[in-house]
């Protein structure tokens, strides 16, 4: 295997972003790197059995186009463009290494265009999510071969330290060769486990992006962004395959939604207290379209289901009128093919606006023992014990939320709603003692 | 490639009636003959159970210490191994999955071969 090369991480990402000002060429330059990066990444990685080298190459060739596509224009077939200049640079390279002579022939062998019929980022995704890799691997793995981005934007994304990440990825591509995980799709009878574990490490990376588990972004758009491209390029791969469909409409209503979900100061806003007419109606619409093109092809799935219980919030004209009958029945059918106690939480907080608190509350206690430290369980029980006049019980609960969630958004959002109930308290107490 | 299957020992070997342990342990038999006869199961054992075991417990030094017993916890004990010959990690997967012993581990561990 090839040392470390100097020129190894590929920065083309940050040199663009740092850019002073974001032309419309510069973003359809991050567009087109995008899209030819993660594709020629693929296609070396099949030809040279080396997903070291083949993340080399194609750094060295993206380095190459940035300088001269700003200043030249970016070339007609920018794919054949990358896929020469990868080729020229690897032949360079191997020639000076006397050890990788086998390599040579496999570079020279290198067809002078890129096919394009066969599109070979859809076998690179699935190695990545290959199961035999642990899931941060696996999320790392993606956004480096696949998006393309730099180990140091991963790290900061996710905020662990470099070396950490680095260490992640190297071991997880020393798994791939030494365990022989294979570069391939994967046969019809496994194709939907490994399906489900592609989609779990998109909607990790949306997650993470909607709400970041620490740091001082409380939601970071671009990793939402890239969970939404590769949403979209699985769609592309697979276009009769329901459950992508499911997760990019939910990944879409989501998005619809955010710039109503941080007020001026940077506070989180809940869905309730949220600004509708900030919604994105139009991209609502289309994510919508997408649940339908997805129930056509009669295959439902929990990121459909999710997807529409996403779109009766974002067509619901108050949080009061929002259609609860509707969203307890959908989380009833997502239970069914998703019967964690998280689910459960969920429904149970339908079914407190279409059967009261009490009733969800009890659905709450039933799963309390699993998701004791989960911090949504509590917040939820926080609100409905207030709801149920319970006021000591709601601090005890709010405050346990509180100590255990690191998203500094939602911590502040937790403590204000607790500081409400502790006012209530105390207010309680003066009636309670006649003052 | 070569693998090394590590099958763990499932409870019904130490628990389960006598008729439905001869029952597993048949269909074991015939899984392991079925896969020999393929040329993918090229070698391997079933071991005796973990108490017939002796383990060496070697220092700094390489001075040896004689135990009773298997080094690994007996909740989770070795029952036998095999090697497998298979294309790639997928196919080496797929056949354990096939393995007939129920709340049973098989761990799948590349062989390194010179």
């Amino acid at each position: 295997m090839l040392g470390p090369s100097p020129r190894r991480a590929a920065r083309w990402r940050s040199d663009l972003s740092s850019s002073a000002s974001t032309t419309s060429s510069e973003v359809s330059l991050e567009r087109v790197f995008r899209e030819e990066a993660g594709r020629l990444t693929a296609s070396l990685v099949r030809i040279l059995g080396d997903f070291d080298l083949a993340e080399d190459l194609v750094s060295e060739a993206l380095l190459e186009a940035l300088e001269h596509w700003p200043r030249d224009g970016v070339p007609e077939r920018p794919g054949a463009w990358l896929l020469t200049t990868a080729r020229r640079k690897g032949l360079d390279r191997l020639r000076r290494d006397a050890k990788q002579r086998a390599k040579l022939e496999l570079i020279g062998a290198l067809p002078e265009r890129p096919r394009r019929e066969a599109d070979d980022r859809l076998r690179l995704i699935f190695t990545c999510c290959h199961p035999a890799l642990a899931r941060e691997a696996q999320v790392a793995l993606t956004l480096r071969a696949v998006v393309g981005l730099t180990t140091p934007e991963i790290a900061r994304a996710f905020i662990v330290p470099e070396p950490t990440l680095a260490k992640r990825i190297v071991r997880a591509k020393r798994k791939i060769v030494d365990a022989g995980i294979p570069y391939r799709l994967p046969g019809p009878e496994d194709l939907r486990p490994r399906l489900d574990e592609v989609l779990t490490v998109l909607y990790m990376v949306f997650n993470e992006g909607h709400l970041a588990t620490g740091g001082d972004a409380p939601v970071r758009h671009d990793l939402a962004r890239d969970a939404e491209w590769l949403a979209e390029l699985l769609i592309r791969l697979l276009p009769d395959v329901p459950e992508p469909l499911g997760l990019l409409a939910l990944i879409r209503l989501h998005l619809a939604r955010w710039s109503a979900r941080l007020d001026g100061q940077g506070r989180l806003v809940l869905l309730e207290h949220q600004d509708r007419s900030l919604w994105d109606r139009r991209a609502i619409a289309e994510a919508v379209r997408l649940i339908h093109r997805a129930a056509a092809l009669h295959r439902l799935g929990p990121y459909q289901v999710q997807a529409a219980i996403a779109a009766v919030h974002c067509e619901g004209p108050t949080w009061e009128e929002t259609d609860w009958r509707e969203i307890l029945g959908l989380y009833t059918m997502l239970l069914a093919l998703d019967p964690s106690p998280v689910v459960r939480l969920n429904r149970a907080i339908a079914r407190s606006h279409v059967e009261g608190p009490g009733k969800a509350l009890a659905e709450i206690d039933e799963v309390r023992n699993r998701l004791d430290n989960y911090h949504l369980l509590h917040a939820t029980r926080a609100v409905l014990l207030r709801d149920l006049g319970r006021e000591a019980e709601a601090v005890a609960a709010g405050r346990r939320a509180s100590a255990l969630t690191s998203n500094s958004a939602e911590q502040a959002l937790l403590e204000r709603r607790l500081a409400k109930d502790v006012d209530s308290l105390a207010n309680a107490g003066k009636v309670a003692d006649g003052a | 490639m070569k693998y090394m299957l590590l099958l763990t020992r499932g409870e019904w070997e130490d628990t389960g009636p006598e008729d439905e342990r001869q029952r597993i342990y048949a269909e074991i038999g015939e899984w392991w003959a079925k896969l020999a006869s393929q040329g993918k199961m090229v070698g391997g054992h079933q071991l005796q159970p973990p108490h017939t075991a002796t383990t060496l417990v070697l220092n700094a030094r390489r001075e040896a210490t004689v135990v009773d017993g298997p080094f690994m916890e007996a909740k989770e004990s070795v029952g036998g191994y095999g090697i497998l010959e298979a294309a790639d990690l997928d196919e080496a997967l797929t056949i354990a999955r096939t393995f007939p012993s129920p709340s049973s581990k098989v761990e799948v561990r590349p062989v390194i071969q010179r």
